[in-house]
């Protein structure tokens, strides 16, 4: 039997850049190292991220122009995310409070997903720590996933991958 | 003025997410304007100001986003489904899923695909227009 007409289409554009099509073409990439998110004081980041969440400070370092901290899972050194804190001179003052404004109404578009060994024991622990939840450890069709919030305003998912 | 306007948007969220959590509740202006920190009078209007819609208009299209997941996903009756993501009549339920959506309840379950990706996304991005 075909498939839906539209996931026809979706094929049809995703082969186009499959590994297959592209053939011997070099691989450029071999991993993602660093991610990016706003917050809006590097302070109160650390607090959540290690103090609630448990991730461990990778670089904390006043380079002068910006404070360069980053974030990792323990055990994961080798995939750093990067606090960022929106400002000059990298943006006008401007820039910078709408930015503020779009992180604070959860616009940025700033995801991180985690995954985890027991979603709902992870939510228990976070729960008692006062963490905001978006969304209680919920059953989907890829495993148990719950939803949460920084104090910023970015979302966060941990899943706990269907065996 | 900045702080404050951060410090607003951010609660106006906090609310927001109360009603991608708890759509299915009979939620109603007082308590999300408790979960914000504002008057009653002050939530509506701010939370407008912050999102483009009214808080009402907010929770229908939340509603009506979780009745086409459902309605893609399981052969539950329209009834069923209306009752379950909080819709207080099947009347107003079609009624306001056809005047978001475009189409009957009926008409979309016929048309529509399902795919799995994070469930944060596909709640947002199908998320009807308002």
């Amino acid at each position: 039997m075909d498939p839906p007409a539209g996931l026809t289409a979706d094929r049809a554009v995703s082969d186009k850049f499959s590994g297959a099509a592209l053939g011997s073409v070099i691989h450029m990439f071999n991993a993602i190292t660093h991610s990016q998110i706003y917050v809006l004081d590097q302070d109160e980041a650390l607090d959540f991220y290690v103090g609630k969440l448990g991730l461990e400070v990778k670089s904390d370092i006043d380079l002068g122009f910006m404070r360069w901290l980053t974030v990792n899972v323990p055990d994961a050194p080798d995939r750093e995310i990067l606090l960022e804190k929106p400002g000059g001179p990298m943006m006008s003052e401007e820039t910078a409070q709408q930015v503020r404004e779009l992180l604070t109404k959860g616009a940025t578009g700033g995801h991180l997903f985690f995954s985890t060994d027991d979603c709902r024991k992870t939510y228990e622990t976070l729960l008692a720590k006062g963490v905001e939840f978006t969304q209680e450890p919920t059953e989907q069709p890829y495993g148990i996933d719950a939803g949460l919030r920084d104090p910023f305003g970015n979302s966060i998912r941990f899943t706990q991958p269907k065996a | 003025m900045s702080r404050a306007t951060e410090d607003t948007n951010r609660r106006m969220l906090r609310a927001r997410d109360a009603m991608d959590r708890a759509y299915a509740e009979p939620l109603d202006v007082p308590s999300l304007a408790r979960i914000a920190h504002v008057s009653e009078a002050h939530f509506t209007r701010t939370f407008r100001a912050t999102f483009g819609e009214t808080p009402h208009r907010y929770l229908q299209r939340r509603r009506v986003e979780r009745a086409m997941y459902l309605l893609r996903q399981t052969d539950r009756s329209i009834t069923d489904i209306c009752f379950e993501v909080g819709f207080g009549s099947p009347g107003t339920f079609s009624r306001t899923f056809r005047d978001i959506v475009g189409r009957s309840p009926r008409e979309y379950r016929k048309e529509a695909t399902a795919k799995h990706v994070p469930t944060c996304f596909t709640m947002a991005w199908t998320r009807p227009r308002g």
